[in-house]
């Protein structure tokens, strides 16, 4: 009986030593490529703030202004103004299509939602900063 | 053990027939046996002691080899932790209120040299004076072959230029890894922002460190490590930054006026939105401060916080809500305002020596801007409760604007208050503050009286500071305010649906011979909108304005900084998301009814 339990457990240290050995090189390799990836992450983090401060240059107010400016002929925008204010129940909803009989007709459908207009709105056609409002 | 008894009867007997002292023997046996007992308890004690020394030694031997790998060997980064919130850049960044980038950082590289391992010092300083243009050939050359072992060429320089430099391809060139403080936004929010420079510089890293503005008031929060990782968020918004410093500009241009500054300050939580001084500077690039002549012509200097100015008529509303407060007047008490005033041998005179007299209401002193009207109220509260309220609403010390150069604004205040200086610093003469004091001021009237402390950093918490004046003092004194507007020295600032309040202030500056220049003006506009539930303040001040499009050249605040203002309050109020509203008309008294 002894000597199967001295092989046996020969055997076991022999295996756990293999195991372990395995192990080390195993963790080892882990740990390389944890440096690698920190490394990568630490560079991608640098690119990232280069990025979003060439982000903050590129969208600075200045430029933006004058590009919006540049572009005025396809964009046509303007400085945000107080008529521009509007509440939701000035938005027209779509009016139902007419009945079938009632196409043809030279009929405007009836106004079901009034749109209430209050306080000081500037005609169309005003001058604002040199430039005829659409 | 064999125990030897202590009296052997075979050596007793023969004692005895000798006649000797059997007892002597007992006596003899008892020391033997107490000499073996004392030397094996020696033994085992020597023994016990050699165990736990060599105990020690080996704990001392683990301790030591211990010490000595830790020294010997090189420190290693813990890789194996997880990577949390980790340090990526020395300097936090700034943000505005909605995370717009005011200031970051930027990895870029130092230049130094190495002369003994030069090859060519002599074609190197002809290179580097083509890269670099403020770099001079000769000078570079005799510093490189001076015998000098070191010395430091460029600070940061870009990327090609970095490439240029490593083309030379001369091995006593080298590099150092810097970190540079970026401000995409150019001059925006320049004199908030303050700058930064490199402190203590190594090979390998350098500190950098705030030289003014808010990067020098919270240095050590910015560079505090623990919060590198989160940006300070300011209270500024960068839109309306923009928009204002580009309206203030243009009025600026137009006025011919030397400076402006404007203050847009949130009321109920003290958050100042904007900031804006002109002329301003580009802090990538900070100017060197004037080394001779006047600080205050720098574009460094600050006006909105560091310009000290006598702040005329703005002050007005102040010694009026004083005498509400005290309960001395109602706003419909008629106060005499009979102009000129003799005082001693001074007199107090109207704007181009109008009268406005004999009476005037309290309410009318400030809609038609009145001295005299202003004095004899002064007279009223005294000088005592006069400088305690305005010491209550912050205008005698320093205001607490995270800046560097708040705390050196101290308002200019009278030391002795005779009846003159009470008379006239209640019109906002012979006492001096900056547009912050007067931002902070009015807020705190329109924030219902409680008062307003201005601050630069984002926490949108309404106030609860000291009430300065009950809530029906500051609400009289808002419609007040309200009436300039409407039919008073600012009726320009009326911009439809925004409710303008405010009040003008045109003070003379002071010369250099203790007089005042009549074309030498601080213009300002201290206003409040929209006037039934105030949520803005906005102080705009003009340095020496003219406006010439009429036929004599006006100075009066009400044809300068209201314009400016009204201008950026008409663009700036939709940013805010401020609904334009349809004012009540005043009611009449009779409706016509016909049947």
């Amino acid at each position: 009986m002894r000597p199967v339990l001295y092989v046996l457990s020969f055997i076991a240290v022999m295996g756990l030593a293999f195991w372990a050995y395995r192990e080390n090189y195993a963790t080892q390799h882990q740990l390389k490529e944890m440096g690698k990836l920190q490394d990568e992450i630490a560079s991608l983090r640098e690119a990232l703030t280069l990025q979003r401060a060439e982000w903050a240059y590129l969208n600075r107010p200045g430029r933006l202004r004058d590009l919006a400016t540049a572009n005025f002929e396809r964009l046509g925008l303007l400085p945000l103004e107080a008529a521009q204010f509007g509440a939701a129940a000035e938005v027209t909803y779509p009016v139902p299509s007419p009945a079938p009989e009632a196409v043809g007709e030279d009929v405007l459908p009836a106004i079901t939602d009034p749109v209430e207009v209050s306080g000081e709105i500037e005609p169309a056609g005003s001058k604002v900063e040199g430039k005829e409002v659409p | 053990m064999i125990r030897t008894p202590l009296r052997p009867l075979a050596r007793i007997l023969s004692a005895r027939q000798k006649g000797e002292n059997p007892d002597s023997i007992e006596r003899e046996n008892l020391r033997l046996r107490h000499e073996a007992i004392r030397d094996r308890s020696r033994l085992r004690s020597e023994g016990r002691l050699l165990i736990l020394g060599l105990g020690f030694l080996a704990a001392f031997c683990t301790i030591g080899a211990r010490m000595g790998l830790l020294a010997a060997t090189e420190p290693m980064e813990p890789r194996n932790a997880a990577p949390g919130a980790e340090i990526t850049a020395q300097r936090a960044d700034i943000t505005d209120r909605n995370g717009r980038i005011l200031a970051t950082n930027m990895q870029t590289y130092a230049l130094y040299a190495q002369p003994k391992d030069m090859v060519d010092p002599v074609r190197v300083s002809k290179e580097l004076a083509a890269i670099f243009p403020e770099l001079d050939a000769a000078t570079l050359e005799r510093r490189l072959t001076d015998g000098r072992s070191f010395m430091w060429i460029r600070k940061v320089m870009s990327p090609e230029q970095m490439q240029k430099v490593h083309e030379i391809g001369d091995p006593g060139l080298l590099f150092g890894p810097r970190e540079m403080r970026l401000y995409p936004n150019g001059t925006l929010a320049a004199h908030v922002l303050g700058g930064t420079s490199f402190g203590a510089e190594g090979v390998q890293s350098a500190e950098v460190i705030g030289t003014a503005g808010i990067e020098k008031a919270l240095d050590a929060r910015l560079r505090d490590t623990s919060q590198a990782g989160t940006p300070l968020q300011l209270s500024l918004d960068l839109t309306l930054q923009a928009s204002i410093e580009e309206l203030l500009g243009t009025g600026m241009n137009m006025l011919n006026a030397k400076g402006a500054a404007a203050i847009l300050m949130d009321v109920h939580t003290g958050e100042i939105l904007t900031l804006a001084s002109l002329p301003a500077f580009d802090p990538n690039d900070r100017p060197n401060p004037l080394v001779k002549g006047d600080a205050g012509d720098s574009p460094l200097f600050n006006r909105a916080v560091q310009g000290v100015y006598e702040l005329g008529s703005t002050f007005k509303i102040f010694t009026v809500a004083n005498a509400l407060q005290l309960g001395l007047v109602t706003p419909e008490s008629e106060i005499d305002a009979n102009a000129p005033m003799r005082v001693g041998r001074f007199t107090i005179k109207e704007f181009q020596n109008k009268n406005y007299g004999p009476k005037l209401s309290v309410e009318n002193i400030i809609v038609k801007s009145s001295n005299v009207g202003t004095a004899n109220l002064a007279m009223l509260v005294g000088a005592e409760r006069q400088a305690a309220f305005m010491k209550n609403i912050g205008l005698f010390d320093p205001t607490p604007v995270e800046l560097v150069e708040a705390p050196g604004a101290k308002p200019i205040v009278p030391k002795k208050w005779p009846d003159i200086t009470v008379m006239t610093t209640a019109y906002g003469h012979g006492i001096a503050a900056s547009p912050m004091h007067l931002a902070a001021a009015y807020a705190t009237i329109a924030n219902g009286g409680v008062k307003v402390t201005p601050t630069l950093l984002r926490g949108g918490v309404p106030q609860n500071g000291p009430r300065i004046m009950s809530e029906q003092v500051a609400h009289d004194a808002v419609r007040m305010l309200r009436g300039v507007v409407q039919h008073g020295t600012a009726t320009l600032a009326d911009v439809p649906g925004y409710m303008v309040a405010g009040k003008t202030g045109t003070a003379e500056k002071p010369n250099k011979a203790g007089g005042y220049d009549t074309d030498k003006v601080v213009n300002t506009f201290a206003s409040m909108f929209p006037a039934n539930d105030p949520k803005y303040v906005l102080v705009v001040t003009l340095d020496e304005p003219v406006e010439t499009t009429g036929d004599t050249p006006r100075r009066t605040a009400g044809w300068t900084a209201v314009p400016v203002a009204a201008e950026i309050i008409r663009r700036v109020a939709p940013l805010l998301g401020v609904r334009p509203q349809v004012e009540p008309a005043p009611l009449d008294g009779l409706t016509a009814v016909s049947n």
